[in-house]
């Protein structure tokens, strides 16, 4: 007979009051989540916008909405992974001979572990996808995306993911095995706690999404363009985008795979990776990194995308060698499913399985400079403006060739010994991932921004940004470089004196804080053009002189895209359309859209609560939230027609009241 | 002859009674032949394996076309394309993982005598 | 000749059911990869016995041929269904369906039994890395039977309840995908886990 408090401390699995913060820095992490969880529950309900907020966002299924969702939150964490990449910054200057900094061993291990996992899965990845949904529909001249629910599904399991990952800060802690958590360490033997059990299901989950996203965009480019565009006349980021869902779709299911291995290892005592018992640590370093490799690609072709977008508008003409970019992708998509052990050379191999991968992963960098060149030549001999987007390729160029050879250095087996795991690794993929694809991120939204919001962000302060990151950046990661060379490993978090390594992460640590005043001057330009936005105003939808089809509608796009689905003829047919002089008369037809639905919510809130059971062990709850989700799938599907459609003379009466509002927003401009 | 579509002239799938039959025939000699192989074949073990691969792709081609249907479709054969990606990814990760796997585990899974021998026969100590 | 509101219309709906299928197929597709890794964790673990049984000594192939025989009979018996539907018969639907749900269920209850024997005799995923991913490999597979099965029986109810609609014809067209895909996994599992492992290759 157990008493009533202990059976309901049974069903509460392994969480305790313990497992609330210990230290005064964790408990300032925790505070300014749930305080900054309380101010926006706080302005919202002030400002009665439940209601607003519910309708136009939460439940919508327009990928335009879809994807300043994934944005707010892939920049709302670009915050939380700086300030963690701040603390540890911060720990490595100070952390020396007799010092011990401001951080434990473990807590330092974790905030490592937090700042790769968010960095990639929800900042590079939400960027990634934020921008697909806003741009890819358009520019294919469609309305929508193959599989609207399960676009909007998807948004909401990343949510979920994102939701974990920072609860792990609240109650818990995360996980202290690095971004990837390789076993034996990451196994229940020695890494007992909650903390490699929220990284787990938090990339479980989001990467369900992405799957799912993968599938979606794959199918929409392949079966939603516009009538008379033909593969060949999309524009490249549209086929930037159609190698990386191909990567996704066929690499994401092995993260799915290995990620539930390490679950069961370490829920029911399976032995794939334990040290024991017959199981294979080395195996999940194999598929981890199966995923691994191709997810860099994944993350890199849409800003390579991007890239070929911002190069032609700026350069004011159109790409060089668009079938070789097209070879190119193509190439790279195959290549990266052929490189995957360079990123464990050192971990036992033979000389000709090194040799192999060593050499496909210098052969790889071919299709990628095949890029760039084609990039240069574009600009050659074009009239180029360098608005904001082109100093952002400037900048890119110069980090993402240096950390390029950088990796073909690496790709030589022999030379990879020296410096694997040190921080010239680490300098390495931060000029990839932040030169290569955040850089074209913060591109692309200055270039995009002014479609999906109908002004412009401000150019100064834009500039401004610009030089704090871009000069930041290198003095950050340049001495990384050398550090590497040092002897330095990654992951420190203290070091002897006699080293002489302080003064390079000193200069770091300055480097790190020009980015931070980057980051506010970010959050202070879109302030201040939000503050503005009637001065801003773009009025004729078209504010670069761009060459592709989602410059062809007005700014901000109204929720129904076109008013009549274009046809093509032509590669960037608007580009074509207006040297032309084509006339813009204006079409209607009917329109059909799919409605709301609160279910993909549905679907994200019990994601969560299947997650947080899994984690804390609260096996009830985690049971029954999967059957919620099945139950909901299936309450969806007895819905047969989730449409609704809108008359042409319905449409009509929209754009003449848009129309009537623009006239008024010309007024500011005089 | 309509089918699982829309209008009745719109094909996306073209089914007949004579395909499921002779998958269905095809399957169980292959799948009946794999088993006699294996409980009651006399070659050696490679030979065996290499025949129970071959009746098991056979085995796969016969249910992708008659079952799957996956040699028809309208226009590009996307579902053709996507599939023969899915099969070459499929290949390179688990031969590529074989290879990597075995690979590490004959240099480093051995006893420590053996190890020792290993080092030594490398000039490394 | 301009086309009339019902040929755009039925248009519209054809390419929709287009998109669909493919967007079902790519989804299978991913499915395939997934079983690939699970496969490839068997094939790196498969001698990995940790002192305890291999498959020679562990798998009745007699029985396992029984499975597999039900489990291709009933992707036949999904092909009738699909036949039925093609010609419109929903009581020929509901009746194949019905023998490939039976049958289906015949094979995971088989798959459930030789779990429950190997759990007894104390070979189960704790045991070794080798029944660790046989329990794995050949449990996933059992999962995606058991949710198959599942929407078998709700597909099932909605075709008794509404007819052999364009949409419920679409979604049958899913199913039997789904079921389908669901054999040509087991052909691999059957070769590569059961006849391999009975001949220790």
């Amino acid at each position: 007979m157990i008493a009533i408090h202990q059976f309901a401390f049974a069903l509460l699995g392994k969480l305790s009051w313990s497992q609330l913060p210990q230290n005064n820095i964790e408990r300032g992490g925790a505070a300014a989540i749930v305080l900054g969880l309380l101010l926006v529950i706080g302005t919202i309900t002030y400002l009665k916008r439940w209601r607003w907020l519910w309708r136009e966002w939460l439940t919508t299924q327009d990928p335009k909405r879809i994807g300043v969702m994934y944005i707010v939150v892939a920049f709302v964490m670009l915050l939380r992974g700086g300030g963690d990449a701040a603390l540890l910054r911060t720990q490595q200057a100070l952390s020396v001979g007799s010092s011990s900094g401001i951080l434990s061993s473990n807590h330092f291990q974790q905030i490592v572990s937090a700042h790769g996992t968010i960095m990639i899965f929800f900042v590079a990845m939400g960027f990634m996808f934020g921008i697909i949904n806003l741009v890819l529909p358009l520019q294919l001249g469609a309305r929508d995306v193959a599989f609207p629910f399960m676009n909007a599904t998807s948004f909401w399991l990343f949510f979920v993911g994102m939701a974990l990952v920072n609860g792990s800060l609240v109650i818990g802690n995360f996980t202290a095995a690095g971004w990837l958590s390789y076993p034996p360490l990451s196994e229940l033997k020695f890494s007992p706690t909650v903390g490699v059990d929220y990284w787990i299901w938090a990339l479980q989950i989001a990467g369900v999404g992405s799957l799912l996203s993968g599938i979606n965009f794959l199918v929409t480019i392949l079966k939603m363009r516009a009538p008379g565009m033909t593969l060949m006349k999309m524009p490249m980021f549209a086929w930037s985008v159609l190698g990386s869902m191909s990567l996704v779709a066929f690499a994401f299911p092995m993260l799915t795979v290995t990620l539930a291995l390490l679950a069961l290892d370490r829920t029911i005592g399976t032995h794939f990776f334990t040290s024991g018992g017959g199981g294979n640590a080395m195996m999940y370093v194999n598929l981890i990194w199966a995923w691994g490799h191709p997810e860099v690609y994944i993350l890199v072709l849409p800003a390579f995308g991007v890239w070929s977008e911002v190069v032609a508008t700026f350069s004011r003409k159109h790409l060089f060698g668009y079938t070789s970019m097209v070879w190119a992708i193509a190439a790279i998509v195959l290549l990266s499913f052929t490189v995957w052990l360079h990123h464990f050379f050192t971990m036992g191999a033979g000389a000709d399985v090194n040799a192999f991968f060593g050499i496909m992963t210098a052969v790889i960098a071919v299709p990628t400079g095949v890029k760039i060149f084609n990039w240069l030549f574009t600009m050659y001999r074009g009239r180029i403006s360098f608005k904001t987007p082109m100093l952002w390729f400037i900048a890119f160029v110069v980090i993402f060739t240096i950390g390029g050879v950088a990796g073909v250095l690496m790709s030589v087996p022999a030379i990879d010994y020296q410096v694997h795991n040190s921080l010239f690794l680490v300098a390495h993929f931060h000029m990839m991932i932040v030169g290569g694809v955040v850089f074209a991120d913060f591109a692309a939204l200055t270039y995009w921004f002014p479609k999906i919001f109908g002004f412009r962000l401000h150019e100064g302060l834009g500039r401004l940004v610009y030089w704090f990151w871009g000069v930041g950046f290198i003095v950050a990661f340049v001495p990384l470089y050398i550090l590497g060379f040092m002897g330095a490993t990654r992951r420190l978090d203290h070091y002897s004196a006699s080293l002489g390594w302080q003064p390079l992460f000193i200069v770091a640590g300055v480097g790190v804080a020009l980015i931070g005043i980057g980051v506010a001057f970010q959050l202070l330009q879109l302030a201040l053009s939000i503050w503005q936005r009637n001065q801003r105003r773009d009025l004729t939808g078209d504010p670069w002189n761009g060459r592709t089809l989602e410059w062809a509608t007005p700014s901000p796009v109204p929720f129904y895209s076109f008013t009549k689905l274009p046809v093509v003829t032509d590669r960037d047919q608007f580009w074509a359309d207006k040297e032309s002089g084509k006339a813009t008369r204006q079409e209607y037809e009917d329109i059909v859209l799919p409605k709301n639905s609160s279910l993909s919510v549905v679907i994200g809130g019990l994601a969560f609560l299947f997650g947080a059971g899994m984690v804390w062990h609260i096996y009830w709850l985690a049971l029954l939230s999967l059957l919620g989700i099945v139950a909901t799938l299936i309450i969806r599907s007895m819905n047969d027609e989730p449409e609704y459609r809108m008359s042409a003379r319905t449409v009509e009466k929209l754009e003449h009241a848009r129309l009537r509002q623009l006239k008024e927003y010309e007024a500011y401009h005089q | 002859m309509s089918n699982v579509t829309v209008a009745d002239h719109d094909e996306i799938l073209h089914l007949t009674y004579g395909k499921y039959v002779l998958g269905f025939v095809g399957s169980v000699i292959l799948t009946l032949g794999a088993y006699l192989l294996a409980t009651h074949g006399t070659s050696s073990k490679t030979v065996l394996a290499v025949f129970l691969a071959v009746f098991a792709i056979a085995q796969f081609v016969v249910q992708m076309v008659l079952f799957l249907h996956v040699t028809e479709e309208r226009g590009t054969h996307w579902r053709l394309i996507v599939m023969s990606m899915m099969l070459l990814v499929v290949i390179i990760l688990v031969f590529g993982s074989l290879w990597i796997m075995n690979n590490l585990n004959y240099r480093m899974m051995r006893s420590p005598k053996l190890m020792q021998q290993y080092l030594k026969s490398q000039s490394v100590l | 000749m301009s086309e009339t509101a019902q040929m755009i219309e039925q248009r519209r709906e054809h390419e929709a059911a287009e998109k669909t299928v493919f967007g079902f197929w790519v989804y299978l597709m991913t499915d395939c990869v997934l079983f690939a890794g699970l496969f490839a964790v068997f094939s790196v673990l498969r001698h990995n016995t940790y002192g305890g049984p291999n498959g020679h000594q562990l798998f009745d192939l007699p029985y396992t041929l029984g499975e597999t025989f039900a489990l291709l009979t009933s992707s036949f018996t999904c092909g009738l269904a699909m036949l039925a539907a093609q010609r419109r018969s929903k009581r020929a639907v509901l009746f194949w369906l019905g023998v490939t749900f039976l049958l289906g269920l015949t094979f995971l209850g088989m798959e459930l039994n030789e779990f429950h024997g190997l759990i007894r005799a104390g070979d189960s995923w704790r045991r070794s890395g080798f029944l660790s991913s046989f329990f794995v490999l050949v449990g996933t597979h059992g999962l995606h039977i058991t949710f198959g099965l599942l929407w078998m029986a709700v597909l099932g109810v909605y075709t008794w309840k509404k007819g052999l609609t364009d949409s419920i014809r679409k979604r049958l067209t899913l199913l039997s995908l789904f079921w389908h895909f669901l054999d040509v996994i087991w052909i691999f599992i059957f070769t590569i886990v059961y006849l391999y492992g009975s001949l220790n290759v």
